[in-house]
């Protein structure tokens, strides 16, 4: 069986379009992921018991359950979650896009919560006695000296999860998004070019994670905190 | 300057503080001296709130603290600590982390905290370090830095919590000397520490603890040449074998 | 939660027979994936960390190749592209497969090679972790190295990564669910199915939902009970037992 070339020419535009929406996801889930992501962990650290239970079973569920599961979740549930707070009644209409977007911050989030945790965690006890002897306040003490340290302790972890969203990005298939893999499906099924169109998507899909995870490699050797 | 008064912590069925009382004048430099285990550390940190206390009372200039008391921050802002540690900020340069506390927690200019830095750092022997990051220093070096840093509050109160614990024998020399210079200035200064040598040269007085109290006081030469307690003595035996 | 016990339109049942039906096919294909993914990851495992030939660059090709390119996309591989790059007979044949087997078996030996190159890299990690001295001693004991990762290194290795096997078998419950885009009718695929027999959206993917949390706890307990059976006082330091 030969692998038509010209079949993957004519249908590389359409596979860049659909890879600029993966990349748009993967951005928006890493920028939101972390942020909220951050607020949990702080949050699980609080001394508010409510807050902290409240976190800690926010991050157990949404690791507990399948990504598919949660696209559902938000793709079935957002219409009407919209309609009742703006009072229509109805399920309103919201486009694909957004429920991608949100689904991804929210379930990226529970997973950059661990990380980030683990990242404050790798941090010696000392440290937030010295900051505490040294007056900072407790916010002060956060933005300038615990978190910049925990972030830099697992930054390779979050970049590697960061290549593992890039990955589950294709996963918005199951509500026929034009994702990369969702753009190739559907160029497959009008042209019959099931063959080209998913070994392209392969090595598409390879060659970006592995040029990153390489990268992330070469990044852990630079992190230490200079050597003497 | 600083009364310890009748203060009591435990941990669970532990108790790690039994009563412990004793007054440190402005300028006075006490050495707080025992066996593993006896709660010197832990004595010393309820001095800034580190730790607290379930009983007794503690006054440091004219802050007060108590159990429940829980606004410290005027009072660490006139205790300057050091730990055993170092703990300097790993992410920061040596001018970083001088100026950082001055600037977030006093409000200085940003001029002003490099200036009194660089001051520091030349009193600590350290000026040509100061855009290096802590890694690149020796313990010595940090734990100079983290005094600097310390100093930078310009704090009432000194406290040290076995700063050259950590460090290799060759460089706790460096550090006792900015202590005694320190000492020599006038600085009230409370010192957990190991070194009999400093000790007896530069304290005032000692205070010996064993199992939560303060078991003996008295000036630093007399303790070392006169001990009372049965305890003292053993402990004294102990370390001056060597 | 009425909606379980109310009959399928098909009169075949309930539906809750139908979230059994999916639960049975999840669990399945979790726990053969996972026996396929321990064997070959172990054997991939070791191969890279073998000192020479070829063996060490094959397990980084296959590692490489199954960690880069998502899940979807190699099981639409094993389910599509693959019985066309086959030789005309075997790929008529598998694609003629009776309806669960036709999409269970590329599942299975998709998820199973998939987790098999994360589970590979843990045991290169493990046994990375190892002393060296432990290698040696083998050697010089005359073991040959079948033996000594058998019997010597693998044990070990397996219990410092305990706490990451764990999280993988986690995972590969969570990743069943990727096979319902092939047909298989698992859990995620049931809850879908009975949302748009009954249109309550909230009670189908509710109960599913609720199934999820439950394994996910049942395999954190298994795991975890594992973990406390095998422990050995303290690994690292190599503390004697009591």
């Amino acid at each position: 069986m030969m692998v038509d070339l010209s079949a993957i020419a004519s249908a590389w535009p359409y596979l860049m379009k659909g890879l600029w929406f993966t990349l748009q996801i993967t951005l928006v889930g890493v920028t939101g992921g972390i942020v909220f992501g951050s607020l949990l962990a702080v949050a699980r650290l609080s001394q508010t018991r409510l807050l902290s239970a409240l976190a800690t079973s926010y991050v157990n569920l949404m690791r507990s359950i399948p990504l598919i599961l949660v696209i559902f979740w938000v793709f079935f549930l957002v219409p009407w979650a919209i309609g009742w707070v703006t009072r229509s009644g109805r399920p309103v209409a919201v486009g694909a896009s957004l429920t991608i977007f949100v689904t991804f911050v929210l379930f990226e989030a529970a997973y950059y919560a661990e990380i980030v945790r683990a990242g404050f965690r790798s941090i010696s006890p000392g440290q937030y006695s010295a900051c505490d002897a040294l007056g900072l306040s407790k916010l002060h003490a956060y933005i300038y000296i615990l978190f910049p340290q925990a972030i830099r302790n697992v930054l390779p972890i979050l970049l590697t999860q960061t290549i593992v969203l890039f990955q589950d990005t294709s996963l918005v298939y199951v509500i026929s998004a034009t994702d990369l893999l969702g753009a190739a499906t559907k160029i497959a099924q009008r042209d019959g070019r099931l063959v080209e169109m998913y070994l392209t998507v392969g090595v598409i899909y390879f060659v970006i994670c592995f040029a990153a995870s390489q990268f992330v490699k070469q990044l852990q050797g630079r992190l230490a905190y200079g050597a003497r | 300057m600083i009364e310890i008064n009748n203060v009591s912590k435990s941990y669970g069925s532990f108790q790690v503080l039994k009563g412990c009382s004793a007054n440190i004048a402005s300028g006075e430099v006490v050495v707080i001296c025992g066996p593993s285990g006896s709660g010197k550390s832990t004595l010393i940190k309820t001095v800034n709130g580190l730790e607290t206390f379930e009983s007794g009372e503690i006054t440091v200039g004219g802050f007060r603290l108590a159990p429940g008391l829980t606004n410290v921050a005027a009072l660490r802002r006139s205790v300057g600590m050091v730990f055993q540690s170092f703990e300097l900020f790993p992410h920061l340069t040596v001018l970083s982390n001088i100026t950082i506390a001055q600037t977030k927690v006093l409000k200085r200019s940003k001029a002003a905290a490099e200036e009194k830095a660089r001051f520091l750092l030349a009193r600590v022997g350290l000026s040509g370090h100061i855009e290096k990051y802590p890694a690149q220093l020796s313990g010595g070096q940090q734990q100079r830095v983290a005094i600097a840093r310390a100093l930078a509050l310009d704090p009432e109160v000194m406290l040290f919590d076995e700063p050259t614990s950590a460090l290799d024998p060759e460089m706790v020399n460096e550090v006792l000397d900015v202590m005694t210079g320190l000492a020599g200035q006038g600085m009230t200064m409370v010192c957990v520490t190991h070194e009999m040598g400093f000790a007896r040269s530069v304290a005032n007085r000692i205070l010996f603890m064993d199992g939560g109290e303060i078991v003996e006081t008295a000036e630093a030469t007399k303790f070392f040449d006169d001990p009372q307690s049965e305890r003292a003595k053993a402990f004294l035996a102990k370390i001056l074998k060597h | 939660m009425s909606l379980l016990f109310e009959p399928t339109p098909d009169g075949s049942g309930r539906y809750l027979d139908w979230i059994v039906s999916g639960l049975v096919w999840t669990l399945v294909l979790a726990l053969g994936a996972w026996t396929i993914a321990l064997i070959a990851g172990t054997l991939v495992g070791v191969a890279r960390t073998l000192p020479k030939g070829i063996l060490p660059k094959i397990g980084r090709l296959y590692v490489e190749t199954f960690r880069n390119i998502p899940l979807l996309v190699q099981m639409f591989f094993w389910y599509f592209v693959l019985p066309e790059l086959l030789p005309a007979r075997i790929g008529m044949a598998i694609k003629q497969m009776d309806p669960p087997w036709g999409s269970f078996a590329p599942a299975l030996i998709c998820l199973g090679l998939f987790t098999a190159a994360r589970i590979a890299e843990q045991v290169r990690a493990g046994l990375q972790a190892l002393p060296q001295g432990q290698s040696q001693a083998a050697f010089a004991l005359g073991f040959a190295r079948s033996g000594m990762y058998r019997l010597i290194l693998l044990p070990q290795a397996f219990r410092i990564i305990l706490p990451t096997l764990t999280n993988e078998f986690m995972t590969i419950f969570k990743n069943t669910s990727v096979a319902l885009t092939i047909g298989l009718i698992e859990l995620t695929a049931t809850a879908r199915e009975i949302n748009e027999n009954t249109f309550r959206t909230f009670e189908a993917f509710g109960v599913v939902t609720i199934v999820y949390l439950v394994i996910a706890l049942v395999a954190w307990q298994l795991m975890h009970r594992i973990e406390r059976a095998v422990q050995l006082p303290d690994l690292a330091s190599g503390k004697s037992r009591p």
